[in-house]
Order: C-alpha cells, then sequence, then structure tokens
C-alpha cells in the first residue's frame, strides 16, 4: 500500500446551465491519496472549494460501485478514464501519477444535454426503453416460471447483453454519437429469450425509431463503443440488432404490400 | 386499546392472506381512471407498484431523485433472491421458509405478514421470468438455484452477482410499459420534501424538482412511500449516496410511528475503511464465507505479512468459538465477533480495523479435488495451486475483481481484509397487515417500512419484500383503501394544506441556505456517522446511548448555526440536495438511540453489552420486550412509544444457537 500522495493539476469543465456556454478551468489539488476513488479526489476537491467560499463541480454518482450507471466523466478523453471494464466510480487515484495533469469533462452528446458542469441528462435512454424494451405481461399473468425451459447458453447470452447499466459511454465515445450499443443490448436480450419472440419485431422498429428522433447520430461500426463500454456490451449485439430490425422492416413492406392488393 | 391496529386478519395462518383477499373491496375498472395514486421511490417496492397500479387503471405519479427509476439502490443488491419454489425437491415449502424468516429475525417480526412473504415468493419468480429477467439456469434449460445465508435448503433464485440489478430491470421494464401507455407519469430527478395531510388523510406530496429546484405540490388519493433505508444515517454504509430518510421522516413528523428504529443490519464482509476522505463501503457477497476462512493473528500488532504467519500463530475465531457453524454463522453474529476481536487489539491492516479472509486452503482443497478429477495423481504444488485457482475464479472471480479494483491487491495470492459495515435497516415505518401507516392512505413498502424481518434480516430476503409488496399485496390492500375514494374527485393543490406543506419546505431551504457558516455538510454528516457507529452501531450500552444522545443534540445546534450550503436554491444544487438530507438524519439518529436505550435486551441486529451470557452472546428478554416499538413523533420533548405486542401463535421463540 503506497503512502506517497500526489499533487495534480485538473482542468474541469465548468458550465452553469443548459444555456449558459461553459468553459474549461485549471484546479490544483495536493496531497491526494492513491488509495483514493475518482469520485473521492472529486470530493475532496469540493470541500475545498466550499471551504474557500466557491462553488463545487456538480457531478452525478450514486451507488459508487459500478452498477447504477450514474457517474459519467470523460477523463483525460476517455469514457470513465484509462481502465477499461471500469465506471468512474470504480476507478482509483493509483492509476495516476503524481504531477498528473487530468482533464475532466462530461458527456458530450446532442442526445445529452448538458445540466450543471459534468452532470447531463439522459433522459432519452428512459424514452428509448419506454419506447418497447419491455414484454407485455401484466402482473399476475405469468406462467409457472420453469414453465419454459430456456438453454443455459441462450441464457446466459441475454444476462451478458443484460448487464448494460445505461450509463452512456458508448454514446460518449462514439464520433457520431450513436446510442446503437445502448439499444442493441436491450433488443438482444428479448430477443434471445422466448418471453421476448412476440414482440421482437416491432420493439425493434419502435425502439430505433425512437433512437433516431432522440438525435442519435449513425452507426458507423467504428467499435469504440464497445471498448470503452464498462459492463463489455459486445458489438454483437448491433449485428443481432440489425438483423432484428431488418426483419421487422420487409415484414412490415409485405404487410403494407399485402393490404394494398386486397 | 392501543392506538395500534396490525389488522391482522382471522383464521388459520395459511388461510389469512387468501381470506383477506376474498374478503377486502375492489374498485371497478371505471372507477380506478379517476384516482390517483402517488409512488415514491424506484426501486423494487416502487417500481413493481407503480407499474402493477398504472396496469390496473390508476394514474400513478412516480418520483425519484435520481436521474432514470433504473438506478434506485435495489439495482446493487448482489446475491440473489429466496422464493419456496422446492424446485430442488429438498424438502422446502412456504411454511419453512416462513420459520426460517422468523427465526433469522430473532422473533421480533409479525408473523402473519412473514408467512404472506413466504407465500407470494413463488409467484414473484413467475413474474420475473415474464420478465424476461435471465436468472441462471442449468444445462436442462430449467432454474438453477443456490444456498444462502445458512439455511438448509437451496431456494435462493440468482442472477450471477448482480440480481438485484436484473429484477431491478424487469421491474423498470414494466414501469417504462407503463409510462409509455399514459398509466405512469414519470418524475425523475424530484425529491419528496414534505407530505401533506388533508382531513387526516395523505394526499399529496411536495417535490423539489432538483435540475430546476422548483418547488412543486402533487396531489392524490393516496401516497406510496418506497424510498429505501436510512443505513446512511451512518455516513458510511454500503447504501448508495443518494440513500436517504427525508420522504420516511417528513412523513414520521406528520404523524406517521416508526417503528424498531434502532433496527440496523451489520454485514461482515465489506471492503475496510482506507482513510478519512472515505465516501462508502462495498459489500463483498456473503457468499465469500462458503469457502474462506476467516482470522487474525494470534499476536497482538503481529506486522508480519499474513503469507508469513504460520498456521498455529493464527486465530480462526469463528471456528473456535462456533465449531457448529463455523465462518458460517448468521450475519450479526459474524459482525460482532469480528469487532470483538479488533477491539481487543487483534485486528489487521493499517487501521486495525479489518480481519483477513483467507483463500488459500480453499485453493488447495479445490485444487487437489480438481487434480483428482482430472486424474493427475502426482500433480506438482505449483499445478495443485493453478487448477484451484481456476475453480475458484469460476465461482468468485467477479467478486475477487472487484476486490482488487477498489484496494489494489490480489486476493489469490495474499488473503482479503475485510471489515463488517452498515448494509441494511430493518426499522422502518410502521405499518399494519395492509402496509398502511397510522395515517390514512399513507402506505409505506419495502425497505422503508419496518414489518418482515424483525430484528435481522435474512440473506436473499431484501429483493423478496420489496417485489411482493409491490406486485403482490398493495395492489389489492390500496383497492380496500381506496374503495371509499371513488366519489371523491381529484384533490386540489389550492387547500391551504398543501399551501402549509409547500411553506415548511421553503423555511426550511431559506433558513440552510442563508447560515453561509464555514462547515461544508459533509463534516456533520461525518461527525455524526461516527458517533452512530460508536454509540448505536454494532455494540450499544446505556451510558453510550446517553452521550450518543446529547451529543447529536449539539452537533444538530451546530448545524444549524455553521453549515455552509453554497450556491442558489434555485438551481441544481447536490450540496442543498445534501444539507436537506443530513438535517433529517440529525434528527433520526436521535430516534435511533432512544430506541436502543429503550429495548434493554440483544436480538438480532441490536447488541446491548448489559444484556450478553457469560459466552458474549444475545441475551433476548422475550417476556418484556415481545413487541414492535412504535414511534410518535413530538415537536418538544422526547418521542412517545407506543407498543404493538406480538403474538406468536405457530412459532414458539427459542435461543439462536450456532454453537
Ligand atoms: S452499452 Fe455499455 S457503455 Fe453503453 S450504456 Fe450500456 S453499459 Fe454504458
Ligand atoms: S456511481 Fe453508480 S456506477 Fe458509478
Amino acid at each position: 500500500m503506497s503512502q506517497n500522495t500526489m499533487n495534480l493539476k485538473l482542468k474541469i469543465w465548468r458550465q452553469k446551465g443548459a444555456s449558459t456556454p461553459g468553459k474549461m478551468v485549471d484546479y490544483t489539488l495536493n496531497g491526494v491519496n492513491p488509495e483514493m476513488s475518482f469520485l473521492e479526489m472529486m470530493d475532496v476537491l469540493n470541500q475545498q472549494l466550499i471551504e474557500a467560499g466557491e462553488e463545487p463541480v456538480a457531478f452525478d454518482h450514486d451507488c459508487r460501485e459500478g452498477i447504477c450507471g450514474m457517474c459519467s466523466m470523460f477523463i483525460n478523453g476517455r469514457a470513465h478514464g484509462p481502465m477499461t471494464g471500469t465506471t468512474t466510480c470504480q476507478l482509483h487515484m493509483r492509476h495516476f501519477k503524481d504531477g498528473d495533469t487530468i482533464t475532466i469533462e462530461p458527456w458530450r452528446s446532442a442526445a445529452f444535454p448538458v445540466i450543471k458542469d459534468l452532470s447531463v441528462d439522459r433522459s432519452s435512454f428512459d424514452r428509448i426503453i419506454q419506447a418497447g424494451g419491455y414484454v407485455s405481461v401484466n402482473t399476475g399473468a405469468a406462467p409457472d416460471a420453469n414453465a419454459i425451459p430456456i438453454p443455459k447458453e441462450d441464457a446466459d447470452s441475454a444476462f451478458d447483453a443484460a448487464t448494460c447499466i445505461g450509463c452512456g459511454a458508448c454514446v460518449a465515445t462514439c464520433k457520431n454519437a450513436s446510442a446503437m450499443l445502448f439499444v442493441s443490448a436491450k433488443v438482444s436480450q428479448l430477443a434471445l429469450l422466448p418471453q421476448g419472440a412476440p414482440e421482437r419485431q416491432e420493439r425493434a422498429l419502435r425502439m430505433v425509431e425512437q433512437m433516431d428522433k432522440e438525435g442519435f447520430g449513425n452507426c458507423t461500426n467504428t467499435g469504440a463503443c464497445e471498448v470503452e463500454c464498462p459492463k463489455g456490451i459486445s458489438i454483437e449485439n448491433i449485428a443481432r440488432m440489425n438483423r432484428e430490425f431488418l426483419r421487422a422492416s420487409l415484414v412490415k413492406k409485405k404487410k403494407k404490400a399485402g393490404m394494398a392488393a386486397s | 386499546m392501543s392506538v395500534l391496529n396490525s389488522n391482522i386478519p382471522k383464521g388459520p395462518l395459511a388461510e389469512k392472506w387468501q381470506n383477506h383477499k376474498n374478503s377486502i373491496r375492489l374498485v371497478n375498472p371505471a372507477n380506478k381512471r379517476n384516482l390517483d395514486v402517488i409512488v415514491v421511490g424506484t426501486g423494487l417496492a416502487g417500481a413493481s407498484a407503480a407499474a402493477s397500479l398504472g396496469e390496473m387503471g390508476y394514474n400513478v405519479k412516480a418520483f425519484c431523485f435520481q436521474d432514470s427509476p433504473r438506478r434506485a439502490h435495489s439495482i446493487a443488491a448482489q446475491g440473489g433472491i429466496n422464493a419456496a419454489k422446492n424446485y430442488r425437491n429438498d424438502g422446502d415449502s412456504v411454511y419453512r421458509l416462513f420459520y426460517d424468516t422468523i427465526k433469522g429475525g430473532d422473533y421480533r417480526s409479525r408473523e402473519a405478514n412473514v408467512h404472506r412473504l413466504a407465500e407470494v415468493s413463488v409467484n414473484i419468480i413467475d413474474q420475473c421470468v415474464a420478465q424476461g429477467v435471465p436468472f441462471a439456469r442449468e444445462y436442462g434449460g430449467l432454474l438453477d438455484n443456490r444456498s444462502f445465508g445458512g439455511v438448509q435448503v437451496s431456494r435462493t433464485f440468482y442472477a450471477k452477482g448482480q440480481t438485484g440489478q436484473q429484477l431491478l430491470l424487469g421491474a423498470y421494464s414494466a414501469l417504462s410499459r407503463q409510462v409509455a401507455a399514459g398509466q405512469v407519469k414519470l418524475y425523475s430527478r424530484h425529491e419528496m420534501m414534505n407530505l401533506v395531510m388533508v382531513d387526516g388523510k395523505a394526499r399529496g406530496i411536495i417535490a423539489r424538482n432538483l435540475v430546476t429546484g422548483e418547488i412543486e405540490r402533487h396531489s392524490a388519493h393516496a401516497v406510496l412511500l418506497c424510498t429505501g433505508g436510512y443505513g446512511n444515517v451512518f455516513y458510511l454504509s454500503t447504501n448508495a449516496m443518494g440513500s436517504n430518510v427525508t420522504a420516511t421522516w417528513k412523513a414520521h413528523k406528520k404523524g406517521a410511528f416508526f417503528g424498531n428504529p434502532c433496527f440496523t443490519q451489520i454485514h461482515p464482509t465489506c471492503i475496510p475503511v482506507s482513510g478519512d476522505y472515505q465516501s462508502k463501503l462495498t459489500l463483498m457477497s456473503e457468499s465469500l464465507r462458503n469457502d474462506g476462512r476467516i482470522w487474525v493473528p494470534k499476536a497482538k500488532d503481529d506486522k508480519r505479512k499474513p503469507v508469513d504467519i504460520p498456521e498455529e500463530e493464527r486465530d480462526y475465531y469463528l471456528e473456535r468459538r462456533y465449531p457448529a457453524f463455523g465462518n458460517l454463522v448468521p450475519r450479526d453474529v459474524a459482525s460482532r465477533a469480528a469487532k470483538e476481536r479488533c477491539d481487543a487489539g487483534y485486528g489487521v491492516g493499517q487501521s486495525k480495523m479489518a480481519v483477513y479472509l483467507d483463500y488459500a486452503s480453499a485453493i488447495e482443497r479445490y485444487g487437489k479435488a480438481e487434480a483428482n478429477k482430472q486424474r493427475l495423481p502426482n500433480a506438482d504444488k505449483a499445478t495443485i495451486l493453478k487448477l484451484g485457482k481456476q475453480v475458484v475464479a469460476a465461482k468468485y472471480g467477479n467478486l475477487f475483481e472487484m476486490y482488487e479494483k477498489i484496494t489494489g491487491d490480489n486476493p489469490y495470492e495474499t488473503p482479503m481484509r475485510i471489515y463488517p459495515a452498515v448494509h441494511y435497516t430493518m426499522g422502518g415505518l410502521w405499518v399494519d397487515y395492509n402496509l398502511m401507516s397510522n395515517l390514512d392512505g399513507l402506505f409505506v413498502l419495502g425497505e422503508a417500512n419496518f414489518s418482515d424481518h424483525g430484528a435481522n434480516r435474512l440473506g436473499a430476503s431484501a429483493l423478496m419484500q420489496g417485489l411482493a409488496d409491490g406486485y403482490f399485496v398493495v395492489p389489492y390492500t390500496l383497492g380496500n383503501y381506496l374503495a371509499d375514494d371513488i366519489r371523491t374527485g381529484p384533490i386540489s393543490t389550492e387547500a391551504p394544506e398543501f399551501e402549509q406543506a409547500e411553506k415548511e419546505v421553503t423555511d426550511t431551504m431559506d433558513r440552510l441556505m442563508s447560515i453561509k457558516g464555514d462547515k461544508t455538510v459533509d463534516y456533520f454528516h461525518k461527525a455524526l456517522g461516527k458517533i452512530m457507529w460508536d454509540k448505536c452501531g454494532m455494540a450499544r450500552n446505556e451510558q453510550g446511548l446517553k452521550e450518543a444522545i446529547s451529543e447529536i443534540k449539539a452537533l444538530r445546534e451546530a448545524f444549524w448555526k455553521e453549515v455552509r450550503v453554497p450556491g442558489d436554491k434555485n438551481e441544481f444544487n447536490p450540496e442543498l440536495e445534501k444539507a436537506c438530507r443530513v438535517a433529517d438524519f440529525l434528527e433520526l439518529g436521535e430516534l435511533m438511540c432512544y430506541d436502543a436505550l429503550n429495548r434493554n435486551e440483544s436480538c438480532g441486529g441490536h447488541f446491548r453489552e448489559e444484556y450478553q451470557t457469560e459466552e458474549g452472546e444475545a441475551l433476548r428478554d422475550d417476556e418484556n420486550y415481545t413487541y414492535v416499538a412504535a414511534w410518535e413523533y413530538k415537536e418538544s420533548g422526547e418521542p412517545v412509544l407506543h407498543k404493538e405486542t406480538l403474538e406468536f401463535e405457530n412459532v414458539k421463540p427459542t435461543t439462536r444457537s450456532y454453537k
């Protein structure tokens, strides 16, 4: 366990509100313990700012154990910082060096407007889920849980897709600000399970439509999202969603054509 | 007669819930359209209630302080969810789940509620699977189970180490569907700041829009609080940073009784505190105790590396004290034993407030078994260790990784350091069998109520209770209450009671903003946490509790004179949010101490040092304390105690022994 503390230079995005312009502001923070988490380092900075009569830096966080998806910082040009498979709250200062300069910015995307400083509005993700990210079953209407056996492999793949924490790092990282990784994770989870099958076509169409409406960009398969996703959501999901979407579009066209003919 | 009526239905235990459902009143679909329901909190209890009530046709408004309902702290639950499915054919049943929960709670919970919980547990699993929750499965495609928390059957359903996440995302998806259908209106980044009572009924809330700072009035025919526990009164806990008591505390100040506030659960396997900048503690799943051995050095202040301390100089104190259960004693017992060793000066690590959780022998044991399996009778030590590590990685890999991320130590090579931490609060607002508080129209679900876990909660039961309350209990009992309201019409937010409740909120905020002192909110929160941990934590005594009460009073006074809240109230201001929450914790802490002081016995998570056996085990006093302590708020002076006597008609209270 290292006892040496570090002195850091921080460049942090400060923005009063959604409609005011922001700028990078420099801070010096001394005596940072390498055992601290990144957000604890931010806490220390904020305590010092408050005591000095200044405004603390606003940022989102809640669970601080990498599962709620609330924390969201763009650190030295990378979503959630330099470590792979790690959310900002799980990043520790031992991965930085004494004398380092660290730049800290919010997620940047038209669909994630800044609320204040490092806090952004990700409610567009909620609206995408509302567009179809569910199985239409009312409480009390479920058959016995073991009535439909599901091959372990499918269940495991569905689980892997379902571990998305909705943080938005994929969007922040993508040069097109595409939300494909997030959307495809939910579409895949439900497409892989028999419970999700009856609605799979409608679901893919509606979620993609909502995604476009929210102003997320197109996917050009750069794969950057997969690299930065703290939960290791695979871009295979995007391929699966594209298939779902294509099939659904075809079926829809056929139906329309059929209707016109009759 | 006591003011508390638990409204437990008559009849044999196993028939109570069914009979009750058959006899309660219903609201027909046309009338549901005219009824508004407020749900505060979108964790397992809140999301499941809001979704179910929306499906039934009520107009629901759902509130959460996070930026999305999917982030509520239920998401962080790791281990699993219990259900009496008996898919293993190992003799499990509704009765056994009921019995284990009553016993685990050290005979301080209500039989009828717990039995109902066990009954509906089976429906929960069905519901979640239908929603697409990807539970672990076996090769045959059926659901897998594991055993948990020292019970003798395998009844825990799980999704790797993130069961809470998957269940919450299931409930969130059902909620989202109702939002899309227009049945639920969602208010994210909103905090409930006050409860509004009109003519003796809960009729609305005052909420703050956390983005704009705007204060809003919301009315309804009933209010459901699903706002979780209050473990953050200790500052350091495994709770999320935003978890708070404000909603239930404001309701308490409006007359709702607080049940058993001193019953808190300290979880034995958490990553210890590393410094005074520490903001929260991280739990390591209890399942680690299945294979890990817990020890401290026999010599005080042993400076050697743990791997250099020979076997005979280690004290495996749980195995020594509890030969029958060893490392698998219940949470409260394991936590206290760790504290005992550290207090006596045998703790390890920099802070000396930690014990070792060692996997070396498990790695060797699994390695040998694996070598046998692979027909390598002459495998050398290195091969055995390699094989053993692979087995351990398959079982606990994600936990080991998490430990390494946080501490920088590799638990495959050196023992982990662990220490108990505040994890769950069994206490909460008092509710009757219908989950309604003593205030008409105010319902309380999940961890926020006091009802099902007594003095100690068993593993994998919190998720079960949250979803039971939200999916399968309140949808029935709320209808029974609202049947009287079908002709009431919309509740106006112009009523003087709304005006008054709103004024209370703005006054408090103005006061906080105007202090402009020189200490941060966190300063006071940390100071409170320290008092609570030292004097109302894992072990309590009369003198300490009395000191704590006066220390908290003094701290509260200092807070209202010296705190500094930067910024403005009409904007996004996380420091102001914290200040409002800490102001309430500063009042709650005192009540917890009163409750702990009143309960002159040791039971479950409540350990009063004066009441223990010669071997240091908890000593219950059934004759005098078989009751729920329900506290009434008083503006000035001490809180007033009301008692709900607990009747045990089906289970006979006995001493829990794990020797
Ligand atoms: S796909 Fe990954 S990066 Fe994108 S929201 Fe989900 S967890 Fe975050
Ligand atoms: S704060 Fe919850 S994931 Fe980082």
